[in-house]
């Protein structure tokens, strides 16, 4: 914790005409690339321009530095013959360049091409076609080549987010770019929403409504906006948690008492009890490969992490320190937890190591929820609470890097990082 | 079914002959909306407001009347806790009483926890608050279909600020009878 503390404030105001939540960053990884991003030739025709956008992308990421260069005359572009020893003496050890151009049918073309300075030879490079509302994602495809390229895992600057945004009595269910930008309205209501969970394909949300007066899961098509009831038993409906081929969700009913976890085919039939116990049972997350569901018990007296083989079996503990453990995330990899904790009556993300029960508190804050990894792991996003006001935050998997998302108005709650998109 | 009301029918009526002892007539006149339209009528009055179809022979009259412990839908639980505690018995038995008096009527009890913790783990501890509520309605002679417990959990707080006062008055289960959710 104390080192986190330490960490250099780069609190980066950014520019996003469209965004509703506005990212700020705090700490940075240790070792991070200096990168070289030129501007893009005759990108001043939009608005947006494309450098900025993939200089924010990278830095935000934490392993990237951003560096700050003189105006370079003429622009050099992905055609560009590159001086390497020039840029290496700016300390650069990758140089972006690339263009926009104005097709006659109104669409842009964007060319980039990545180089490793040091080793003073080109990476690769990409010809995209965009019409305007496009470039944006476009921007975001090409920092996604460049941090595959320089460290070897897949970027998820492509990829979206849900949460909750709640404004007076109105609730809405929003989806947006990872960054906060391009935000959408997919459901509003003057009931609360939570939990939204992404299918696997990212193209379906479910999530539990109260619009009838008691929790109710639904499956929610984003690209038409057509809903359907997937468990609405009499009693709670809740917790919805999709199986890794999308097929099924485990949720948690109370229609046998209490709150136990069944497994429901996505169309809303086949109803079947996962676990039998007198205690609550919630919060289930399948593994990646589909062999464990791991959910929140408070079996042992206290709530804490507990996993079961997902064909039904013996719970096992997974958490031990502290009185308080819920809400379980299983890492892309499945190779580690993140959950929130009381910690001395504050509500943190901790990240417990499967293979070594090694537990790292991650946060500083006070009032932390609903813990989602990034699609590459990488990154944890979470809700928590400044200033009175729900705000959504991110945390690198190691601590160092911390990035807080905060809506113009409105509280905002439950977010869920969808996965990467093909 | 019309057997089973004549006994509620007199019941009521003998609630409103004593309400209208208790309270200002001129209070309790203008809700049955029947101006008397002689002078000698009065007498009479009562046996005029008996008047089988009118929502005001209803037995659900009293849930809502604020001198009928029916009118009463709060139940409060302390920290952590999901047993109804014993100042409240008077009141769940009424409310047993009721729905075993009256078959057709259907109740929903929303639990609710503080903000404190996961959403979803206070979704099943409101859960256990309003299926403590409804095995005691239970145990008390109402029946298993004329019950649904369910849990609203965190989400909606009938006080909004971060303390344990406020807090004490989201652990509650709200009694709601069909027609009022």
């Amino acid at each position: 914790m104390k080192r986190l503390l330490a960490f250099v404030l780069l609190c980066l105001a950014l520019p996003a005409a469209r965004a509703q939540l506005a990212i700020e960053i705090t700490g940075a990884g240790a070792q991070r690339i200096p990168i070289a991003i030129a501007p893009f030739a005759g990108e001043s025709a939009l608005a947006g321009g494309i450098s900025s956008i993939v200089r924010a992308d990278l830095e935000r990421s934490g392993l990237f530095r951003g560096l700050e260069l003189p105006p370079i005359s003429p622009e050099p572009t992905e055609a560009t013959n590159i001086n390497y020893p020039e840029w290496r003496s700016r300390l650069a050890d990758a140089l972006l360049v690339g263009s926009v151009q104005a097709r006659p049918d109104g669409r842009f073309e964007l060319r980039f091409r990545l180089h490793d300075v040091v080793k003073q030879q080109a990476l690769g490079g990409v010809a995209y076609t965009l019409t305007k509302d496009q470039v944006r994602a476009g921007a975001h495809r090409i920092s996604d080549f460049v941090y595959e390229k320089l460290t070897g895992e897949k970027g998820v600057f492509s990829t979206r987010i849900a949460y909750v945004v709640k404004r007076g009595n109105r609730y809405e269910l929003q989806i947006a770019d990872y960054d906060g930008a391009g935000a959408e309205t997919a459901l509003a209501s003057f009931e609360p929403i939570i939990s939204p969970a992404w299918a696997p394909d990212g193209k379906r949300l479910a999530y539990v409504s109260f619009e009838n007066k008691k929790p109710v899961v639904y499956i929610h098509s984003l690209l038409d906006g057509k809903r359907h009831v997937v468990a609405n038993f009499k009693g709670s409906n809740s917790a919805p948690a999709w199986t890794p081929d999308g097929n099924r969700l485990a949720v948690v009913l109370s229609r046998e008492g209490g709150s136990q976890l069944f497994l429901i085919n996505a169309d809303g039939s086949g109803a079947r009890r996962l676990a039998v116990s007198s205690a609550i049972d919630t919060e289930p997350r399948f593994s990646p490969d589909g062999q464990w569901i791991y959910f929140t018990s408070d079996r042992g007296g206290t709530p804490q992490v507990y996993r079961m083989p997902a064909g039904g079996g013996e719970p096992q503990r997974i958490s031990f320190e502290g009185s308080y453990n819920v809400s379980p995330r299983i890492s892309p990899d499945g190779k580690t937890i993140a959950y929130i904790t009381r910690n001395a009556g504050k509500f943190q993300v901790a990240l417990l190591d499967l293979s070594n029960r090694q537990v790292q508190i991650l946060t500083d804050s006070e009032r932390d929820e609903s813990p989602s990894f990034a699609p590459n792991g990488r990154m944890i996003l979470l809700a928590t609470v400044i200033n009175e006001r729900g705000v959504l935050s991110a945390v690198s998997a190691d601590g160092r890097v911390k990035q807080r998302l905060s809506a113009t108005a409105g509280d905002v709650r439950e977010p869920a990082w969808g996965p990467f998109i093909e | 079914m019309r057997a089973f009301f004549y006994p509620l029918i007199a019941s009521g009526l003998l609630i409103a002959g004593c309400a209208t002892e208790e309270t200002k007539p001129a209070a309790t006149a203008p809700v049955e909306s029947k101006p008397a339209p002689k002078p000698q009528a009065v007498e009479s009055k009562p046996v005029t407001r008996v008047d089988t179809g009118k929502p005001s022979a209803s037995p659900f009259a009293m849930l809502k009347d604020p001198n009928n412990i029916l009118s009463k839908r709060q139940v409060y639980f302390d920290f952590d806790k999901f047993d109804v505690k014993d100042e409240y018995k008077a009141l769940v038995e009424a409310h047993a009483k009721f729905l075993r008096d009256n078959p057709s009527a259907k109740m929903l009890i929303q639990g609710n926890a503080d903000e404190r913790g996961s959403r979803e783990y206070n979704v099943s501890l409101g859960q256990r608050r309003s299926d403590s509520l409804k095995k005691m309605l239970s145990l008390l002679g109402a029946r298993e279909n004329q019950i649904e417990s369910v849990s609203l959990g965190e989400e909606k707080p009938a006080c909004v600020e971060h303390t344990e006062d406020c807090y004490a008055k989201n652990r509650r289960d709200d009694m709601l009878y069909s027609g009022e959710y």
